[in-house]
C-alpha cells in the first residue's frame, strides 16, 4: 500500500475481483438488501458471496469493507443488525455505517469490530467526528463531498480519526444523508431505501418540445433533439428560478479530483474513495488502474496529472469537476 | 380536547428585524403556543444579521410565559460556525440539536431536543440518544406516522414532536443555491436570500412550482400539514405539534391549530382553516402516510 489507501467500489463479485487485480488496497461492497445505499436490482452480494469475497481479497493482500449504510427502518432494525452479523461472520475488515442505532449495536455486539462512518452520516466537523469516535469508537470517517481541500486540512489537524475522501465518480451536491429530495418526489430515498431517483419512478416523454425525462411525473429536464439525455437524477436536472432555466443545483458532471490528490494527501487524508458500485467491472478496472498509477507516481515523487486524462470519457455527460474541493464551487 | 402541545419551530429564513419582531409579537400573543425554538439553523453567515432580533424575541416570548429553546445550526461548516455551536451548547439550559456536532459540545448528561434535521429514523438511534440526555425529538420529516408510533412505543420516555406546518426542510448543501441563481457564490452572496421570505420558488421546465430554495437549504414547494385526526396523533405517541415560521397570517394559522388540538376542528377542518390563511404553497402530507412527501392525501 502506498501513502494513501485506494478504496474502490464492488457492486458484484466480478467487479470486486477486477478492483483487487487492478490494484485496489480495499474494496467496499454491500449485501443484497435495503441495508446498503446501492440497493439496485442485480447488484450486491449474498452472504456466501461475501465470504468468498473476503477470502479472495485477503489472498491478494486487499481488504473488504462492508457498507451497511442506510438508516434502519423504525420497527425493523433487526434486518440491519443481521447485516452486521453477516459482515462479521464473513471476516470483513470493517463495516461502514451511518445510523446511530446500527453503530450502537455494532459496538455493543462486536467491541473489536472496526467501524467506519459512512458518508451518509455527513460528519464534516471535528465536533461531529468526536461524537462518533467517543460514542462508538469509530476509526475512520468518510467525508461528505461539500468541503474544500484546505477545510479538510484544518479538520485533519483537529481529529485523530482517519479521514477518507471521495475522488472520483458521481457527485452528490447535497450533504449526503441530509437530502430527502428523492423521497419528496418518489417516496424512496437514499436514507430510507438505498436509492436516489429510483428507476421505477422514471419515464421519458417525447413531443414537439423535445425529450422530457420525468421522475414520478415531475419534469426533471428537457432535451432538444440533438442533445444527449442522461439519467434523470433529481438534483442534476434543469429547473426554472427567477425566470431563468438552468442546472440550478448542479450540472450533470462527475467528480474527478485526481488533480487535487497531492493536496488531499498533504491535508492528511488517509484513504481515497472511488464511487460507482453500479458501474461494472470495466469501469472499476480502469479507474483503479489510473488511481493506482497516480498514487504510485506521487509516492515516487512524480506528477500524477497524466493519469487524470485517462478517465475523462468515463464521466457523466463527458464532463468533470473538482467539485467542492475548489472554493469557487460553493 | 387533547393534551397536544403547540410549538413554533426555528425560523429558517433570513427575515428583516421588523418582520422578526412582528412575527414573534404575534406568537407571544397566541395563548395556544407553549414553546418556541429560536436560532439560526440554516446558514451561519446570517447569524450576525438576526441575533439581536432573536434575543429581543426571546425577551418578548419569555415575558408572555412561553418557554424558549435555542436551536443549533444544521450543517456547521466553518470554524466560526463550529464555535457558535459550541457557545450555544454551553450556554443553553436545553438545546435543540440539529447536527451531531452540537452533541459533542453539550456538557455530559445535559438535556437536549433532537431536531428534525438530525438523522433519527428508528428506535435504536433514539434510544442511543436518550442515554445521552435526549428528552424530546422532533421527528425527521421523512418519517411516516407509523414509524413515529414505532419509535414512541419503543422509547416511551422520549417526548415526540411532529413537524406539523410549513415547507419541508428537504436538503442541505455546501453550496448556496440562492447565490448560484443570482450568478454569484456563497462567499459573495450579498444575502440575496433575504429577498424570498418563504424561499425562492423553483419550477419545473413545465412551469410547475416544485421546490423552494433557501440559501444552502432546499425545501418543498408544498406546505406540509400534519392533518391526521387528533386521536391518531395521540395514539402514535405524539406529544407536540410544531408550526414552522412563514409569512402570512400567523395568528390565523395558530388559531386553527389551537382549535384542532382542543377538538373543535377535525383533520379536514384543520386543512380547510389553514388553506384559508393562504400558505405559500399547496397543502401536502404524503410523508405522514409513508408516501412521497409532495402528495396530498386523504386526512389520516
Amino acid at each position: 500500500m502506498g501513502s494513501i489507501e485506494l478504496v474502490c467500489p464492488a457492486g458484484s463479485p466480478p467487479m470486486l475481483r477486477a478492483a483487487v487485480e487492478a490494484g485496489a488496497d480495499s474494496v467496499y461492497c454491500g449485501l443484497r438488501d435495503e441495508t446498503n445505499a446501492r440497493n439496485f436490482p442485480g447488484l450486491n452480494f449474498s452472504p456466501a458471496e461475501m465470504n468468498e469475497a473476503v477470502t479472495f481479497a485477503r489472498d491478494h493482500g486487499a481488504r473488504v469493507l462492508v457498507a451497511i449504510n442506510t438508516f434502519a427502518r423504525a420497527g425493523a432494525d433487526e434486518t440491519w443488525r443481521r447485516s452486521v452479523d453477516t459482515a462479521v461472520a464473513a471476516g470483513a475488515h470493517a463495516v461502514i455505517v451511518a445510523d446511530i442505532g446500527v453503530l450502537s449495536y455494532a459496538r455493543q455486539a462486536y467491541p473489536d469490530l472496526r467501524l467506519h462512518l459512512s458518508v451518509q452520516a455527513a460528519a464534516n466537523s471535528a465536533e461531529a467526528i468526536a461524537f462518533y469516535a467517543e460514542s462508538f469508537g469509530v476509526r475512520r470517517v468518510v467525508l461528505p463531498r461539500v468541503m474544500t481541500a484546505p477545510e479538510i486540512a484544518t479538520l485533519a489537524k483537529a481529529t485523530s480519526v482517519e479521514l477518507e475522501a471521495f475522488v472520483f465518480g458521481g457527485l452528490c451536491v447535497m450533504a449526503e444523508g441530509r437530502c430527502a429530495l428523492s423521497s419528496y418526489a418518489t417516496g424512496r430515498s437514499p436514507n430510507l431505501s438505498g436509492v436516489c431517483s429510483p428507476p421505477e419512478a422514471v419515464s421519458f416523454e417525447t413531443d414537439a418540445n423535445g425529450l422530457t425525462p420525468r421522475l414520478a411525473g415531475v419534469a426533471i429536464d428537457r432535451f432538444a433533439a440533438d442533445e444527449a439525455a442522461g439519467y434523470p437524477t433529481l438534483c442534476k436536472g434543469r429547473f426554472e428560478a427567477m425566470g431563468d432555466t438552468s442546472y440550478l443545483f448542479e450540472d450533470p458532471v462527475s467528480l474527478n479530483a485526481m488533480t487535487v490528490l497531492r493536496d488531499l494527501r498533504a491535508a492528511g487524508v488517509k484513504a481515497i474513495k472511488v464511487e460507482g458500485r453500479q458501474r461494472g467491472k470495466t469501469y472499476v478496472r480502469r479507474v483503479t488502474e489510473a488511481f493506482r498509477g497516480a498514487i504510485d507516481a506521487l509516492d515516487a515523487g512524480r506528477d500524477c496529472e497524466p493519469f487524470a486524462r485517462m478517465l475523462t470519457d468515463l464521466a457523466e455527460g463527458g464532463r468533470e469537476t473538482e467539485g467542492a474541493y475548489k472554493r469557487k464551487w460553493r | 380536547m387533547s393534551d397536544l402541545e403547540l410549538t413554533v419551530g426555528p425560523l429558517m429564513f433570513l427575515w428583516s428585524p421588523e418582520r422578526i419582531a412582528d412575527y414573534y409579537a404575534q406568537v407571544a400573543a397566541a395563548p395556544e403556543v407553549s414553546r418556541v425554538y429560536l436560532g439560526e439553523v440554516v446558514c451561519g453567515k446570517r447569524s450576525p444579521l438576526t441575533v439581536e432580533s432573536l434575543l429581543l424575541a426571546e425577551e418578548v416570548l419569555t415575558r408572555a410565559g412561553k418557554s424558549v429553546v435555542w436551536a443549533s445550526q444544521a450543517l456547521p461548516a466553518t470554524p466560526r460556525e463550529a464555535r457558535a455551536v459550541r457557545e450555544l451548547a454551553e450556554a443553553s439550559a436545553l438545546l435543540e440539536v440539529n447536527d451531531v456536532a452540537a452533541l459533542a459540545c453539550l456538557p455530559k448528561g445535559a438535556a437536549f431536543v433532537a431536531g428534525p434535521m438530525l438523522n433519527l429514523y428508528n428506535e435504536s438511534a433514539v434510544a442511543a440518544l436518550v442515554a445521552r440526555g435526549c428528552q424530546r425529538i422532533c421527528a425527521n420529516v421523512e418519517l411516516s406516522l407509523d414509524a413515529v408510533a414505532a419509535i414512541a412505543k419503543a422509547c416511551p420516555q422520549v417526548e415526540i414532536e411532529l413537524f406539523a406546518y410549513g415547507r419541508l426542510p428537504l436538503a442541505l448543501s455546501g453550496r448556496c443555491y440562492h447565490a448560484r441563481a443570482h450568478k454569484t457564490h456563497k462567499d459573495g452572496c450579498l444575502f440575496v436570500c433575504e429577498t424570498d421570505p418563504d424561499g425562492m420558488t423553483v419550477r419545473t421546465v413545465d412551469g410547475e412550482p416544485f421546490l423552494a430554495v433557501n440559501g444552502i437549504q432546499t425545501m418543498s414547494h408544498g406546505v406540509h400539514l400534519a392533518d391526521a385526526e387528533v386521536g391518531r396523533l395521540a395514539a402514535a405517541g405524539v406529544k407536540a405539534l410544531r408550526i414552522s415560521p412563514h409569512t402570512g397570517d400567523v395568528r390565523a394559522v395558530l388559531a386553527a391549530f389551537g382549535a384542532f388540538v382542543r377538538g373543535e376542528l377535525d383533520g379536514a377542518g384543520l386543512r380547510a382553516a389553514v388553506a384559508a390563511t393562504r400558505p405559500p404553497g399547496p397543502l401536502i402530507n404524503g410523508y405522514l402516510h409513508g408516501e412521497a412527501g409532495m402528495l396530498s392525501m386523504e386526512v389520516l
